[in-house]
């Protein structure tokens, strides 16, 4: 019994000395498959997301970059047509065949969509509302992260004086800021961003583009793109897919300079 | 060609201009009719005063007996309406939102529900009162009508619910809400327009219905002081003096018509009014 227990605490230490390392993946994929009835979408997926980095998916509309990330946070339950198999770490966490609730799991991740979904309520509760889940209920700390989150993406400015009036008020690109504050009000680890600039004016997207390059100081960005120039101003890490498949990754440079393979050097030329 | 175009585009105009102000032409005709008959019957009496001695026959007194025992009746079935349809339309739309097939297995039975003729809730609420050795009672009434506004509750709400962007779900569990959470803190606010709909069509189909309440409601010149005592209805109210060889009590069958009108006219416009107020916070 005693023995367990030192061996226990002993494991917990080197786990907890690991995650203090810089290079050790925050997020590792094994052997991930996902079918929707016969159609292999994701094949045999092994994949490593570095630490407070920005790794981009790239690749042709249709490949599974989308199915990819809702496998991340699990999103995948919501389509019983999805058979999702094979291993996810996060953290030691093999998310998907772990026990623990999924709320809790899927909160280590904020999710940012193509277009803002706001929350039917005010733009306050909007940042509020995933705090609250959490079982925080003192009015001082919410307001405080509220405040905070939102002066974290250069919202607070702009909506300080309306803070209690409905979020849909807001412009699309406010919108989309704001959904990146009510993600990060739940303190992820991870940012997974589903195209997040695709329904924004150029202004709006360079805001957006800007502030994932501050946050990846504290945060993992996972993010999905089209636009080969997004990918290559903020790409730490690329990875390429195509029907499925991961093709080729690496970092920007040389995937963008020296691509290894034919379907990548397609993919370059038509993008561009 | 290019003129054949903007004959065939002035042609459909009409047409369609003139189905749709038909419709409203029509809607205004009854509800005149209804107001001009009614309302020379209409009085401060009518709806301040239960039956007095010889009512039928002319005699003093009104029908508030029979706008007490509507509402009675159109409240309490929706109130249960709401309490079983509420959760029941969120739970299809979070809980099952895997299953498919149950989805439209329990959509599927509920329109039907829904389109059961009323005359047959009558007759099962009276086999029902019967089997529990109940009286024909407000509370009979308010559970047959129950009984057949639940189904319209639920669809409708369901139907609202169903127009919710998935975006807007993931987005929810995204942020770590429990399926509970999901359905009565986003998708409840998000739906609420709806919530609102189906409460103002059950409220209304219930307070208008005739058939089902003739067995299990009764009818008496009393108002219900409570649930076991029966209770008269407008729509019955309509039916019994219309069936009158006296004109005058012909006449204040239109005159409990255009009460019945008048309170729903009411209601919908109440629940618009809501509505809107929350469809400000909702995303399109
Ligand atoms: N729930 C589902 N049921 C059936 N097929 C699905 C489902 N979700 C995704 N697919 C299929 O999986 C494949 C990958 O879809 P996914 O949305 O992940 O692509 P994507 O790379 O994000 O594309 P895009 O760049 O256009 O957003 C597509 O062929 C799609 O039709
Ligand atoms: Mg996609």
């Amino acid at each position: 019994m005693e023995i367990q227990n030192i061996v226990d605490s002993a494991e917990n230490n080197f786990l907890n000395l690991n995650s203090g390392i810089e290079s050790f993946p925050i997020l590792r994929i094994q052997n991930l498959n996902v079918y929707a009835e016969k159609n292999h979408i994701l094949k045999d997926i092994n994949l490593e997301i570095p630490r407070n980095k920005i790794t981009v998916l790239l690749g042709p509309s249709g490949c599974g970059k989308t199915t990819l990330l809702k496998c991340m946070n699990k999103l995948t339950d919501l389509y019983k047509e999805l058979k999702v198999s094979g291993n996810i770490f996060i953290e030691q966490d093999d998310i998907l065949n772990t026990k623990k609730d999924i709320p809790s799991i899927r909160q280590k991740m904020g999710l940012l969509s193509q277009r803002p979904y706001l929350l039917p309520m005010s733009i306050y509760k909007n940042v509020a509302y995933g705090v609250k889940l959490k079982g925080i209920r003192d009015k001082k700390l919410l307001h405080y992260s509220v405040e905070k989150n939102l002066k974290e993406v250069g919202l607070w400015e702009e909506v300080k004086d309306r803070l209690h009036s409905p979020a849909t008020k807001l412009s699309i690109g406010q919108q989309q800021r704001l959904c990146l504050a009510r993600g990060l009000a739940v303190k992820p680890r991870i940012i997974l961003a589903d195209e997040p600039t695709s329904a924004l004016d150029p202004i709006s997207s360079k805001i957006i583009e800007n502030l994932f390059v501050e946050l990846k100081k504290h945060y993992t960005i996972i993010l999905v793109t089209h636009i080969l120039r997004q990918a290559v101003r903020l790409a730490d890490h690329v990875v390429f897919m195509y029907y499925g498949d991961i093709i080729e990754q690496g970092p920007p440079d040389e995937l963008f300079n020296n691509p290894k393979t034919e379907t990548l050097k397609k993919y370059l030329v038509e993008g561009n | 060609m290019n003129k054949r175009k903007q004959i065939s585009e002035i042609v459909f105009k009409l047409i369609s201009g003139f189905c749709a102000y038909s419709l409203i032409g029509i809607l205004l005709f009854i509800i005149g009719i209804i107001f001009v008959k009614g309302f020379n019957a209409l009085s401060f009496e009518m709806i301040s005063q239960t039956p007095k001695g010889g009512y039928y026959f002319g005699g003093e007194g009104g029908f508030l007996n029979a706008i007490v025992g509507s509402l009675y009746i159109a409240l309490g079935a929706t109130f249960i309406a709401i309490m079983i349809g509420t959760p029941a339309a969120l739970f299809i739309n979070v809980h099952l939102v895997r299953y498919k097939r149950t989805q439209n297995t329990i959509r599927y039975l509920l329109d039907s529900l829904w389109g059961i003729p009323s005359i047959v809730y009558g007759a099962f609420g009276f086999t029902l009162m019967l089997l529990m050795g109940m009286n024909a009672s407000l509370l009979a009434g308010i559970i047959t009508v129950a009984l057949l506004v639940t189904p319209i509750m639920t669809r409708t709400f369901d139907e609202v619910l169903q127009t919710i962007p998935k975006g807007l779900h993931e987005a929810s569990f995204a942020l770590g809400s429990t399926k509970t959470e999901t359905a009565f803190k986003i998708l409840f606010k998000q739906g609420f327009s709806g919530f609102v709909t189906a409460i103002l069509l059950s409220f209304g189909r219930g307070i208008g219905d005739a058939a089902s309440v003739l067995f299990t409601a009764g009818y008496t010149d009393l108002i219900p002081t409570n649930l076991d005592e029966p209770a008269a209805t407008l729509p019955l109210a309509i039916f019994f003096q219309l069936g009158s060889p006296i004109p005058e009590v012909r006449e204040r069958a239109f005159a409990a018509a255009a009460v019945l009108t008048i309170l729903i006219l009411i209601i919908s416009i109440t629940a618009r009014i809501i509505s809107k107020r929350y469809l400000k916070t909702i995303i399109k």
